[in-house]
């Protein structure tokens, strides 16, 4: 029975894709939107079930579905792990993942391929949950590779513009990079223990009879690969160009589920990372020079979606710092907490997008409070949680990886601080530019504006209740989260509330505070608009233009790529060709000159017929 | 030397005649006769092996009614005459060549195989009357014997059809 | 019964069947007449046949025989279809020099 319902689970969403894929383009928009969002709803539904039973009992609940691989030594079965850590995120992938399904039908609903639309979501959602449930690495792989197809397919969604393919193809080649990092960590690690069970590693680890040299290389790789889906440096850069897909992409995939995949991969392995404290201090100094640089490159993006997908970039750092440390529940924490307002706010700038007929500049927007009020104060809620402060999610969340930073890095602290920091700022901008002063858009632009319809709504104010109750899960006091994982992460010491730790919430405050302050100062009180592209000079000008990190890789890959598929184009392929054809034109000849032996005349066929005879009676009878 | 071994040499020697004149007459008549000839001679070895059976079918077959084809294609066409042309003598020399080096290499194969010469055995039991082959052919080689006669059916379809004349127009 | 061979030897045999063989090769390289050709056919078949009934006395068995027999059954059936096949070729071309059928060129 539980087996059945676990399988529920996994196929539901699947089931959905098969049907919009199949029978979308049939059924009404509304029809076709309300089935994808249905059978995610159900995958919830049966999450929360699961959920409830572990909470009582404890004990996780993995089976195989088949027997998949047998080669010697090496087995492999298709099994699936219903573990806290698995429940946890199945809770608010399908959770969120229903809401931003909602959310879909409205907003999606005068495109004319909502129905594919819906499929690939789906199809999302279906890989999202067998890379959480799958009980070896194997299984995560497939959705690891399924959620970036699906990726792909989402933001090159409005495939007729050609920067979008671009934006998708970008997306999906830098996940190859990372992609083939984790093949190589899972080769490793396939190879060390025969086997890519999450339960047997561990238990083969803690024998401890493992290369460590090895293991570290395959620790560093599988971190590879998580760079490489939860953009972090060198491989963010996709990121900000994937916002080309609909809002609700980039809240449901970019934002809230699939690039936290690299961090729960991280989670899942931590007894692999934990006995490799040189890559941990490598994920620790990646994720704070991410969070910071991704952080500065949003303080002066003038695009919504832009200034939030730099923000995410930035806050996974921030979590990367804290596995770097192996504060995985803290990690966990705060990928919950993120989902929650991240989405919120990309719902939210999706609702403005809406109402301004797809206007993504904040240059012209400003003024919305008055007429998008819901979309205003949830979007300003989650603003407040993002930057940090007291008493919603994201204080809490951000404030445990501060402090574990402060524990063991002072100069990471001091990154991490700063980066936060510049968050609290550039969202305050967000907030400045788009719903306060005058409305700067067209006269039919102002016209039209109106608060979006109820079902866009609703998500938004769901998320934004979540947003500000989400700490509760892992309050310093109680510490839920972290007792829950425990079965998984092994026992954390709970921070004990001396003067040190509200000292430092203390410090996180106040800068959340001078970061709003600063941007209050600079654009209510100093009425700035940020200027046009053009007039952007010096380092401003750097920074807008993300550090010429694109145009860097673009020197750096793409250039030698091109002049050496130019070089074998144009000089290799001529001249291998010519080898080719030599081949063929000597054929060609061979024949011509054959033909002429095949005259017809059977006197001479006979003659040939009857030396071939000797020649062969000879070759087997007497030569021997 | 036994009078058998005699009349074998006498019946080889004209075998081998009779084929070669067969091959090298200029009339196709005469061609046909000293096959018949040939033949005949044939016939004989198969009757100083014993083999009466076979010695009377290879001369109706043969002698009879093959023989009886070829003369009435030959008067048919109306070929009895000596006008074929000759081949080029390359040709000629290539065909002596060939005979020959066909012939050693026949040969050869034969001597190297290094047969065991010496006493051949005889059981006593009679294997080649016609009581004999008849339970053979029809108990052992029913499926064969059959098809056998398909295929003379066939051929007789075939013939017919190919030698039936075109109609005009056609 | 005495067996021949004691008297004849196979090896007489196997040579005198050799050379009917090869002289058989002979004519159809020889000869332009497909008439002549034919018999040369002929003349080959019977030597192969001849060596089977001497192999069949050799080693007291009778399915050389057999097989004899149903060569010359084919060698029948052969002869009335390739001289069927003469005919229309010479109703069609007016002779059967070998020389002259170079339709088989492709």
């Amino acid at each position: 029975m539980e087996k059945n319902l676990a399988l529920v689970l996994l196929l539901s969403p699947f089931v959905g894709f098969l049907f919009n894929i199949f029978f979308g383009k049939k059924v009404s928009r509304t029809v076709s939107g309300a089935i994808g969002t249905l059978t995610v709803v159900l995958s919830f539904l049966l999450s929360i079930c699961f959920f409830s039973q572990l909470n009582q009992s404890g004990k996780p609940f993995e089976f195989s579905v088949f027997d998949w691989i047998q080669v010697s030594n090496f087995k492999l079965d298709f099994g699936i792990l219903l573990d806290q850590l698995s429940l946890l995120w199945l809770l608010f992938v399908t959770g969120i993942g229903s809401l931003i399904h909602l959310y879909s039908i409205s907003y999606m609903h005068d495109d004319e391929n909502m129905h594919k639309f819906f499929a690939y979501l789906n199809l999302f959602v279906f890989f999202m949950i067998t890379l959480v449930v799958g009980s070896n690495l194997l299984v995560m792989f497939i959705g690891w590779e399924g959620v970036g197809l699906c990726s792909y397919l989402l933001i090159g969604f409005w495939y007729k513009n050609q920067d979008y393919n671009d934006a998708a193809k970008k997306a999906f080649i830098m996940n190859r990079v990372g992609d083939l990092g984790f093949l190589i960590g899972m080769f490793i690690i396939g190879a060390l223990f025969s086997t890519l069970n999450y339960a047997e590693i561990k238990t083969a680890l803690a024998a401890g009879n493992a290369d460590t040299a090895l293991l570290g290389v395959a620790a560093l790789c599988l971190f590879i690969g998580a760079t490489g889906k939860s953009a972090q440096l060198p491989l963010y850069t996709w990121l900000p160009d994937a916002m080309a897909g609909p809002t609700p992409v980039s809240a449901l995939i970019h934002a809230a589920t699939m690039v936290t995949a690299g961090i729960f991969m991280v989670t899942r392995m931590n007894f692999v990372f934990d006995l490799t404290p040189d890559v941990q201090n490598i994920i620790a100094i990646v994720g704070a020079l991410t969070a910071l640089v991704a952080a500065s490159i949003g303080l002066l993006q003038n695009d919504i979606k832009k200034v939030l997908a730099y923000s995410t970039v930035s806050q996974l750092g921030l979590m990367f710092l804290a596995l770097g440390f192996g504060a995985y529940n803290v990690a966990v924490f705060h990928v919950i907490t993120h989902a929650f307002f991240k989405a919120c706010l990309f719902l939210g700038s999706g609702s403005v997008i809406h109402g301004l007929h797809g206007e993504q500049d904040m240059r012209n927007m400003g003024g919305l409070r008055k007429a998008m009020p819901i979309t205003f104060w949830t979007m300003m809620i989650s603003t407040l949680a993002i930057a940090g402060i007291f008493p919603f999610a994201g204080f809490w969340s951000k404030d445990e990886i501060l402090m574990v930073a402060f524990e063991h890095n002072k100069v990471l602290y001091v990154i991490a601080s700063i980066a936060s920091i510049m968050t609290a700022f550039y969202m305050f901008r967000l907030m400045y530019l788009t719903f306060f002063r005058e409305f700067r858009g067209t006269e039919e632009q102002k016209h039209h504006l109106h608060e979006s319809p109820s079902l866009i709504t609703i998500p938004l104010i769901i998320l934004a209740v979540l947003a500000v109750i989400g700490g509760a899960i892992n309050l310093p006091g109680s510490m839920w989260l972290t007792h829950f994982l425990e079965p998984i992460l092994g026992k954390h010491e709970a921070h004990a509330l001396g003067t040190h730790e509200f000292m430092l919430m203390g410090v996180a405050l106040v800068g959340a505070l001078v970061g709003i302050l600063w941007a209050n100062a600079k654009y209510i009180k100093q009425a700035f608009v940020p200027k046009s592209d053009a007039e952007i000079t010096g380092f401003n000008k750097t920074i807008y233009d993300k550090y010429y990190v694109d145009e860097f890789y673009t020197f750096l890959i793409v250039k030698p790529i091109n002049g050496l598929s130019n070089f074998f184009r144009t000089t290799l392929e001529p001249a291998l060709g010519k080898v080719v054809f030599s081949f063929g034109s000597l054929a060609n000849g061979l024949g011509t000159q054959g033909k002429k032996i095949q005259n017809g005349n059977i006197g001479l066929y006979l003659f040939v017929f009857v030396i071939g005879v000797c020649a062969i009676i000879t070759y087997l009878f007497i030569a021997q | 030397m036994s009078p058998i071994l005699i009349t074998f040499y006498c019946l080889a020697a004209i075998t081998l005649a009779t084929a070669f004149l067969t091959i090298y007459s200029k009339n196709p008549i005469h061609s046909a006769i000293y096959l018949v000839l040939c033949f005949f001679s044939i016939a004989g070895h198969y009757l100083l092996f014993n083999a009466q059976f076979l010695a009377i079918v290879h001369i109706i077959v043969y002698s009879g009614a093959i023989m009886i084809l070829f003369l009435f294609t030959i008067m048919l066409m109306n070929l009895n005459k000596e006008n074929e042309v000759h081949k080029p003598r390359i040709t000629r020399l290539g065909a002596i060549v060939v005979f020959v080096v066909t012939s050693i290499v026949l040969t050869t194969i034969f001597i190297n195989s290094k047969p065991i010469a010496g006493e051949y055995p005889t059981t006593g039991e009679d294997f080649q009357s016609i009581k004999v082959l008849g339970k053979i052919l029809l108990n052992e080689y029913m499926v064969p014997f059959e098809f056998a006669s398909i295929l003379l059916l066939v051929a007789m379809i075939g013939v017919v059809l190919l030698s039936k004349k075109e109609k005009p127009g056609k | 019964m005495n067996n021949i061979l004691n008297q004849i030897g196979i090896e007489n045999y196997i040579f005198l069947s050799v050379l009917l063989f090869c002289i058989g090769v002979f004519g159809v390289l020889y000869r332009r007449n497909a008439i002549i050709v034919f018999m040369s056919i002929e003349i080959m078949l019977n030597a192969v046949n001849l060596l089977f009934v001497a192999f069949s006395t050799y080693h007291q068995d009778s399915e050389g025989q057999v097989f004899v027999f149903f060569s010359m059954a084919v060698a029948a059936a052969e002869v009335a279809v390739g001289l069927a096949i003469l005919v229309s070729v010479f109703r069609n071309l007016g002779s059967i020099d070998i020389d002259n059928l170079k339709n088989l060129k492709g």
